[in-house]
């Protein structure tokens, strides 16, 4: 059981809480996810990527979108509430420019939707690293920016924010900074987190150039410990286990199209679970 | 009573529910003996001098003498006898491939040229443990006083469940830690409830928590904490590793990543432990699969098979590639799972998976195969017949080929020494790892093996453990 601390909605569909997970808060480094249930008996498990850590607290911090019935549910939660587990830091930290062997240098984070929440820590470790940071980030329409001073804080005057609408930043799509950047020969690595398909187009976007490109896959888990394989993907012709192998790869090595079907697997059972929740939330007028 | 007269009494059949109806329902599919049963079960016994059925038992039971008690309706005495080297007897009772143990070597099935006509020493065991369970007259075990020494246990399958009582018992202070929310390891994700009650693992769990042990759940050792981190800063005296053999394998066919094709630990866990039968109470979807192949031939693949037909399947295909000889399965699974009419495709196996444009598994392609030479398993090793190519349709495929060692704690333990099969490597007395105060046992240790010798590894660990602490027992 752990207890929520502080809870925060940061905009329409995405929440804050900080949740107590001492050992967690001790052990985790950037890029680490948690696998969470909402209830025991019957809850499901899901995969959130730990946004930050306050190891004194014995806090993480957890900002998620409410999606499906799950993400709902722990919505639904409250300051003093209880969730019935949190096990983690499951999966390989970043491995930070800087850090790891190779010189620091230019990284652009890009971050789509709620993954701007995730590349949080990972823009934080790449800058304490000595990079230079540039973070990108998109929205359909500038109301669901999340943390977007947070990341200023991070990137100063190289934060682009990009919008579907053009209602915030620039109009257009992640990839068009990108490929700027890109063509003016000022990029030495790409990390990127969001929708799967934002992640496959900047993975095109950098190819032509050879710019090293990372991405976190954000596939359906289980376990999260390798155990049942249902988060496996294929990266470079072999297949990998996003919970143990991952979840950062080489973003030109995935096979994307093959990732999007997958994530499809319940679609209709997940649709039905969500309505269902709907219909609860609104019948408690919420 | 004369060996003849033994010989002659009936054989007790074990009660079942209907095949047709438990194909649909989850309820346990071996309704148990009735007291009778089990005294006339065990009354064939004929008390040989040499024991032979005691060699076939890892643990190595006195069942002749368990028998004998329980032939006289002491049921009480008879667990009393078995708990002396078993600690889990209503799960082995369940769960032990017996003919390949114990009653393989039983005189009476020698006698009457039939091993299943052996004395059916896995239901009577079964059957006294049910019994003082059903009516609370377990005997509590004492533990021995307080000696100050902790031990970590990672883990919560049947290794690591007897090593914790061992240790508890002996006075240890002793924590055991378990990735998932629930204890009890492939008990509780693998096996199916048809097949083992969950009530029955809770038990044992409780129990062990009446021994003292604390348990921590979602706590996932090699991450959350380490290894080394227990024993430099925690404050444990020894940890044991009973982290199972939890990484499914796969063919590397085409197609496996196809929506629809799942590893059997997936597919299990999502109905076990995860509920997913329950639809209207669990949120973790479940697979509606029509048409079902299911690739091995193991106790895993035969749990998948039935399960498919318990998730609404309409037809299941069990698609191995050796004959029905070599079948690994418990006989009695194979046999229950002819019953209740999943489709038995022998010396068969899947080439690649055929999906639609939208990723869905449609169909598999098999070839058929012919057994040849004998490999070095002394098994004759299947050969594929070339141009032998068939398809059936299905909309789901579970691969249950085996599972290999999880690497998370040998690659987060400096030092554990691995064979290259990725199991840790003990030494075979005490079971110690190449780490002093670290021990191992289970499937970690021996690959994908069986209950008993799990638990059998746990005890040893623990009499290792104790040694090393230096606690007399
Ligand atoms: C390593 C990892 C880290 C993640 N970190 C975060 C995070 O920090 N914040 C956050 O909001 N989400 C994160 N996700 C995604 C999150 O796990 C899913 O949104 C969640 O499982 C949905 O559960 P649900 O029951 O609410 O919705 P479901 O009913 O399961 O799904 C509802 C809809 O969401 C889609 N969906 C399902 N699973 C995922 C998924 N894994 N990723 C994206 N879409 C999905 C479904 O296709 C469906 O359309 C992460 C996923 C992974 C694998
Ligand atoms: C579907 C299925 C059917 C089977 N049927 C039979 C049968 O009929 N008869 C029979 O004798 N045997 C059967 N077996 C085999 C038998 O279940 C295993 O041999 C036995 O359970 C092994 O026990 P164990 O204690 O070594 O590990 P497991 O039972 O595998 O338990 C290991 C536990 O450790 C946990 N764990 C792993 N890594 C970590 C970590 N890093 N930190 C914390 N916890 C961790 C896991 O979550 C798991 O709970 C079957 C196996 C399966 C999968
Ligand atoms: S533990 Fe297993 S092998 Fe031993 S006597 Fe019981 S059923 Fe037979
Ligand atoms: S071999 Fe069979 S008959 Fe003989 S003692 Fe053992 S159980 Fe009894
Ligand atoms: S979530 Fe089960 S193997 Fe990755």
């Amino acid at each position: 059981m752990n207890k929520i601390i502080r809870k925060r909605r940061l905009s329409e569909n995405v929440f804050e809480m900080s949740v107590e997970a001492p050992l967690v808060a001790r052990s985790r480094r950037a890029g680490q996810f948690v696998i969470v249930m909402v209830d025991e008996e019957f809850g499901e498990r899901i995969p959130l990527t730990i946004a930050d850590a306050d190891p004194e607290a014995g806090t993480i911090t957890l900002i998620f979108q409410t999606v499906g019935a799950t993400t709902m549910k722990l919505a639904k939660k409250n300051e003093g509430d209880f969730i019935a587990a949190v096990l983690g830091p499951l999966g390989k930290p970043t491995s930070i420019r800087g850090e790891n062997g190779e010189k620091p240098g230019r990284v652009v984070c890009v971050g789509g939707g709620i993954g701007v929440a995730p590349m949080h820590p990972i823009a934080q470790a790449l800058k304490a690293a000595g990079n230079e940071v540039t973070i990108i980030m998109g929205a359909r329409n500038a109301g669901l920016f999340v943390m977007k001073d947070e990341m200023a804080a991070i990137a100063g005057d190289r934060l682009v924010l990009v919008t579907d609408d053009g209602s915030s930043g620039r109009k257009g799509l992640v990839t068009d900074p990108l490929k700027e950047l890109c063509e003016r020969g000022e990029v030495d690595e790409v990390i990127a987190i969001g929708p799967p398909v934002m992640m496959k187009f900047c993975a095109l976007a950098t190819k032509p150039f050879g710019v090293k490109t990372v991405a976190s896959l954000n596939t359906i888990m289980i376990d999260g410990t390798g155990m049942c394989g249902g988060c496996r993907v294929s990266v470079g012709g072999k297949t990998k286990f996003v919970c143990v192998d991952g979840p950062e790869f080489d973003a030109h090595q995935v096979d994307w199209d093959l990732m999007l079907k997958r994530m499809g697997a319940f679609r209709p059972q997940e649709i039905a679970a969500k309505e269902h929740e709907c219909n609860l939330l609104k019948a408690a007028g919420l | 009573m004369t060996p003849k007269e033994k010989m002659a009494i009936a054989p007790q059949a074990m009660p079942e529910q209907d095949a047709k109806a438990r194909a649909r329902n989850m309820n346990e599919v071996a309704l148990g003996y009735t007291a009778e049963m089990a005294r006339c079960e065990a009354s064939r016994c004929m008390q040989c001098p040499a024991k032979p059925c005691m060699q076939g038992c890892p643990v190595a039971i006195n069942i002749p003498g368990f028998l004998a008690a329980a032939a006289e309706g002491d049921f009480a005495k008879a667990l009393k006898i078995i708990r002396r080297t078993s600690l889990l007897p209503a799960v082995c009772g369940r769960v032990c491939p017996q003919e390949k143990q114990c009653q393989k070597f039983c005189t009476m099935g020698k006698l009457l040229k039939d091993v299943d006509k052996a004395v059916a020493i896995g239901r009577i065991e079964r059957f006294v443990a049910d019994l003082a369970r059903e009516n609370g007259t377990e005997e509590t075990v004492e533990c021995a006083p307080k000696t100050g020494k902790r031990v970590a246990i990672v883990g919560s399958g049947p290794a690591s469940i007897t090593c914790a009582a061992d240790c508890a018992k002996a006075g240890c202070d002793v924590t055991m830690f378990e990735a998932f929310h629930k204890c009890g390891g492939v008990l509780v994700y693998g096996i199916p409830e048809f097949r083992l009650p969950k009530s029955i693992v809770r038990h044992e769990i409780d129990n062990l928590k009446k021994l003292g042990v604390k348990i921590e759940t979602n706590y996932v050792v090699g991450r959350t904490r380490t290894v080394k981190d227990f024993l430099a800063e925690d404050g444990f005296d020894a940890v044991f590793v009973g982290t199972g053999a939890g990484l499914p394998k796969f063919m590397d066919i085409e197609g496996e990543n196809l929506n629809g094709v799942f590893s059997a630990n997936e597919y299990l866990t999502r109905a076990n432990l995860m509920k997913a039968y329950e639809e209207d109470k669990a949120d973790t979807p479940f697979w509606h699969g029509k048409r079902v192949a299911v690739l091995g031939g193991g106790n895993v693949a035969m749990d998948a098979a039935r399960m498919a037909l318990r998730l609404g399947a309409e037809k299941v295909y069990l698609i191995y590639r050796r004959s029905m000889d070599e079948m690994p399965a418990r006989k009695e699974e194979v046999h229950h799972a002819k019953e209740e009419g999943v489709e038995f495709h022998i010396l068969e196996n899947a080439k690649r998976i055929l999906g639609d444009d939208n990723g869905f598994v449609c169909a598999i392609e098999c070839l058929r195969y012919e057994l040849g030479e004998k490999d070095a398993s002394g098994r004759r090793s299947p050969v594929a017949v070339p141009g032998s190519e068939f398809t059936l349709d299905v909309d789901t495929v579970v691969v249950a080929v085996g599972n290999a060692s999880n690497p998370l704690i040998p690659s987060t333990t400096e030092g554990l020494e691995v064979n290259k099969r990725g199991n840790i490597v003990v030494d075979p007395k005490s079971n110690m790892t190449s780490i002093p105060g670290v021990f191992a046992g289970g499937d970690i240790v021996l690959g994908a093996a069986t209950v008993i010798l799990a638990m059998g590894e746990g005890r040893r660990a623990a009499q290792g453990i104790l040694k090393y602490l230096g606690v007399h027992v």
